[in-house]
């Protein structure tokens, strides 16, 4: 009981009937795409005659991978009430229906990267339905249009209407961060969290895997960062052959898969299985017994973060990689007498922050001679005076976010945007509207400037969350961050529309067994059956 | 404690206690059963200091295991284990398979310990709201399951509102055939209903339903014509429907149908009638409506309607033989009440159901709290320990007026959950009310209370509940469900 909270009725009639016509055209594709035409002439579908096959003409044909498995798991995508599986042939009437896929290159067998092209045109017609795309990651996001287009009757029959589609995302980087440090979460919540991502295309999955609770990565090179900073050696850890699964998961869903090791400070669990890697904090003199952030001041500490990241560089193929450089306390490097030392010797007075910069020049010196491009958290951005060594700044804080965003962007620099979309604050599910009308660009600058702005992340910190409350929490209010970062601002500003259409979508997600959490009262045809 | 060798006693009332009661199979599993996977030799003679044996002795004169629990059941509990009641007997094996505890090689031990120990407030209870979104009946199984677990002994079914109508009644179909979310798959039929009842009863907890009128009544009119008050724009009806009509005689020739069935269906002595948040602009409107306030002399005071409406239902409830509970407003409004009603109190701030407890119980009712138990209501962060910190006897009173505070509820409405989200939003939040509930008043360490309940948390989700996380930590044994 609310105070207050009556009843419309005819909000509810005027819910019902842009339902049913949403139902059955393009808007029931979430993210809506950047143009279309849809029309009410309506072929049927049936399981047992319709098939997936390449064009004559695509450079991708039978035995590529991504497509290969793409097929058999849209064909279950799409024939939902079916339990056997794909390509029973049985003598039917039906006419059959067949989707053609014609790729312009065979990147079948690599990842794809920061400048992939995901668009793709969509034709369905009379007995067929034609796919085009630039690569095998844009037919993907074309698949995943094509099963939102299909539509079941009330007797189950399957149709899917004439429609012409050409899409192609707003941004480049379309991002949903896990922290899996602040608590473990198993591989398969993982795996899960990457098909629910496909739904929405997302394509880049930012892997906060370590932190200061628990170091659950588990290191060819230092076995003992895992075996003595994880919540339990055994059983709390991403072994080599867990981070190549969630990897290749990604790669046959067109997902980037950007690991974070953040430092210096947010490294409290490192220090349990590298000695000496963190500061040892004093107390009037002499050591406390507690540590602070990563020792700056030894060389040793720059020889570790060099191996470790030559080996997190040959274990993760995505071109980026997250360097953090986050919320870095400068108290106990202040109370350390070598530290002090160190920062004299270098000339940086009483400034920390230049000590920082320091810090995260070298690290970003080693990973750029590793061939990958860093992003760094803002507060890098921030203290940085030479601002020209940073390649990718995410703006995180809260406040004139669009502020930061400019600045960076004024500077010459690439932006990623996850200020307006912190997921891990619950809210009642009715403020998902707080995370649709966000205006990425809405800042004063230069064409050039805004090209900067790559794209968004969405943030679910894990203090709060784990396998228990994960998916409700994620799902479906990330989708609405979905739809900015795909879809034209124009066409997607008005809340009224979006809330019938991200309701059907939310339902199609249960459908789906993703254990998305309900916008408000209602039904869906098939309620979730777990617990 | 080895698994093979753990055996149930024979007491006088064993075989009664397998045949009907429960099976004591499910505390076997919840103490045992993560270690199924290692092969035991099952003729291995047992050790010179291993437990082999739970006694449990019940030494009630009759055997209840066929009726049902009620508010003055005994739900004490000594070590070694006595028990006065057979219900209880359960909650006394949620205490000793609390006990047991698992070391790293999956050992399982329990310590000597001596415990003697009863329930501080004789009604704790959960409402769950199945209209604003339909609970399949797995999901409502689960958490009495859980509740179980936390000793809550009564499950407020909140099952119909405006929003749809799931409750398939025998006499009126046509009120779920028309006012549910879907007919046939969003309902409960009277197996399912019959198969909540006997799934809590097993487990000591109380059915308690709610049929919330005369407001919150949007679904009842679909199915039954002219329940509802049509509501006037000016001379004309204006095609939409208030609350429940008062004036009308068929109306409460339904209702005593109604609640007639209802005191069939749910066997617990008590039925909450809910009474809340009635809006008084659509009887305003209607001329009928107040050609009978004028007959009847009650001015513009629409309260003295709604008074009108709830005396004759109470007269109703009463002729069924069912006690009744109801939410604060009828006792705010000044209506007749018989003795024992328990009034509940939701609305305010701290100081106001401070101060309603206060009037509610002065004026000689039993009552029970919910304000400070919205768990519907979310923030960021570590709310449980605002839970748990509230205390409902904490109002200027006597003693005698504190006697009469039988309890509390925590609240999860449904306007934003349903399965999807229902038990982490639930759990372990709902704990910190039951320790409140439960135990004695001066147990208020909270830092004690968030080791306590960080182990309980990672207990429940052992036993294959998700209940979500109180801070950054693990669990030996993390969620394993999707």
């Amino acid at each position: 009981m609310h105070k207050g909270l009556q009843t419309h009725p005819n909000f509810y009639f005027l819910l019902l009937s842009i339902l049913q016509v949403g139902l059955n055209t393009v808007e029931a594709v979430w993210p809506l795409p950047q143009t279309f035409i849809s029309s009410s002439e309506q072929y049927r579908l049936n399981p047992q005659t319709f098939y997936f096959g390449y064009g004559m003409q695509s450079a991708a044909q039978p035995g590529c991978t991504v497509l290969d498995s793409a097929f058999k798991r849209y064909f279950s995508l799409i024939f939902l009430d079916l339990t056997s599986g794909y390509g029973a042939l049985r003598f039917s009437v039906d006419k059959p229906f067949s989707v053609e896929i014609s790729v312009d290159r065979d990147d079948c067998d690599g990842y794809p990267s920061e400048d992939s092209s995901e668009k793709y045109n969509l034709t369905v017609s009379a007995g067929r339905a034609s796919l085009n795309a630039q690569t095998v990651w844009g037919a993907l996001r074309g698949l995943e249009s094509f099963s939102q287009l299909v539509y079941q009757d009330d007797f189950g029959s399957y149709f899917v209407n004439k429609t012409e589609i050409e899409d192609f995302p707003r941004f480049q980087f379309r991002a949903i961060l896990l922290d899996t440090s602040r608590h473990y979460l198993p591989v398969q919540t993982i795996l899960k969290t990457l098909d629910a991502m496909a739904y929405s295309k997302f394509n880049v999955f930012h892997w906060h895997i370590v932190d200061d609770p628990s170091f659950p990565y588990q290191s060819r090179t230092f076995p003992d960062l895992s075996a003595k900073g994880a919540f339990h050696p055994m059983t709390h850890i991403y072994t080599q052959s867990d981070v190549r699964r969630v990897i290749s998961h990604g790669r046959l869903r067109g997902i980037r898969i950007l690991p974070e090791f953040d430092s210096p400070g947010h490294t409290k669990s490192w220090g349990k299985g590298q000695s000496d890697l963190l500061t040892p904090c004093y107390n009037g003199g002499i050591p406390s017994g507690t540590f602070g952030p990563i020792n700056p001041a030894l060389p040793s500490t720059y020889t570790f973060m060099a191996t470790l990241f030559k080996e997190v560089s040959s274990v993760f193929p995505d071109s980026y990689i997250h360097l953090g450089g986050d919320e870095v306390d400068f108290t106990c490097w202040r109370s350390n007498p070598d530290v002090r030392a160190f920062m004299q010797a270098m000339g940086f007075g009483g400034d920390f922050t230049k000590l920082e910069a320091f810090y995260m020049e070298n690290i970003m010196n080693i990973t750029s001679a590793l061939n990958k491009t860093s992003i760094v958290w803002q507060d890098v951005f921030d203290y940085h005076e030479r601002r020209s060594s940073l390649s990718v700044v995410e703006v995180w804080k809260e406040g004139c976010y669009l502020c930061e965003v400019r600045r960076v962007a004024k500077a010459g620099l690439k932006v990623i945007l996850a200020s307006p979309w912190y997921l891990d604050q619950p809210g009642p599910s009715h403020n998902w509207a707080r995370y649709y009308t966000v205006w990425p660009l809405a800042f004063k600058g230069t064409e050039e400037q805004k090209k900067l702005v790559i794209g968004g992340e969405v943030c679910m910190w894990g203090e709060y969350v784990d396998a228990t409350n994960l998916m409700p929490r994620l799902w479906p209010r990330a989708s609405a961050a979905a739809e900015r970062l795909w879809s034209d601002e124009q066409q997607t500003s008005n809340v009224d529309k979006a809330f019938p259409r991200l309701q059907e979508f939310r339902c199609k997600l249960l459908r789906r067994g993703i254990q998305a959490e309900p916008l408000y009262v209602g039904h869906c045809k098939h309620e979730y059956q777990g617990i | 404690m080895h698994r093979a060798a753990f055996r149930d006693p024979t007491s006088a009332q064993y075989s009664a206690v397998t045949t009907s009661c429960v099976s004591l199979n499910r505390y076997y599993e919840y103490m045992f059963g993560s270690s199924k996977r290692q092969q035991l030799n099952k003729r291995r003679r047992t050790g010179p200091s291993e437990l082999t044996e739970l006694q449990v002795l019940i030494t009630s004169p009759d055997s209840d295991c066929d009726g049902y629990p009620s508010v003055t059941s005994d739900e004490s509990c000594e070590s070694p284990l006595f028990l006065y009641l057979l219900y209880f007997y359960r909650i006394c094996l949620e205490t000793f398979s609390q006990l047991v505890f698992e070391d790293d090689y999956g050992a399982k031990s329990v310590n000597a310990t001596q415990i003697s120990d009863f329930p501080r407030f004789a009604h704790r209870g959960i409402l769950l709201d199945t209209s604003r979104h339909y609970l399949p009946i797995k999901v409502i199984l689960a958490n009495l399951e859980t509740m179980a677990m936390n000793k809550i002994n009564v499950f407020h079914w909140h099952i119909v509102d405006d929003q749809s109508f799931p409750y398939l009644s025998r006499t009126f179909p046509q009120l779920s055939q028309q006012g549910a979310y879907h007919p046939y798959t969003h309902v409960y039929t009277p197996a399912d209903v019959k198969m909540v009842i006997e799934f809590a009863r097993l487990r000591g907890i109380r059915v308690i339903p709610e049929f919330d009128t005369p407001g919150h009544t949007q679904s009842w009119g679909k199915g039954q014509k002219d329940l509802l008050t049509p509501c006037y724009s000016g001379a004309t009806p204006s095609g939409t429907f208030g609350p429940v009509n008062p004036i009308l005689n068929t109306t409460y020739d339904f209702m005593s149908q109604f609640f007639k069935e209802i005191s069939t269906v749910f066997p617990d002595a008590y039925v909450h009638l809910g009474g809340d948040e009635v809006d008084f602009n659509c009887w305003k409107s209607n001329p009928d409506i107040q050609k009978f306030m004028a007959q009847q002399g009650f001015g513009q005071d629409f309260s003295k309607l709604e008074s009108f409406y709830i005396q004759r239902l109470l007269n109703i409830v009463t002729s069924t033989k069912k006690g009744y509970m109801i939410w604060q407003e009828v006792f705010d409004n000044g209506v007749k009440l018989k003795p024992d009603t328990i009034i509940h109190v939701w609305k305010g701030t701290q100081l106001q159901y401070q101060n309603e407890m206060a009037n509610v119980t002065s004026a000689g009712y039993q009552t029970l709290l919910s304000t400070p138990w919205y768990l519907n209501r979310i923030s960021y962060g570590q709310d449980w320990r605002g839970h748990y910190k509230a205390d409902p006897q904490d109002f200027n009173g006597t003693d005698e007026q504190k006697k009469l505070v039988v309890g509390g509820e925590a609240c999860l409405w449904g306007e934003y959950v349903d399965a999807t989200n229902l038990t982490p939003r639930l759990w372990p939040r709902a704990s910190a009310v039951a320790e409140r509930l439960w135990s004695a008043k001066d147990v208020t360490d909270i830092n004690d209370a968030f080791n306590r309940l960080s182990v309980h948390r990672c207990r429940m989700v052992e036993r294959g509940i998700p209940a979500e996380p109180l801070f950054s930590s693990f669990c030996p044994r993390e969620y394993k469900g999707l």
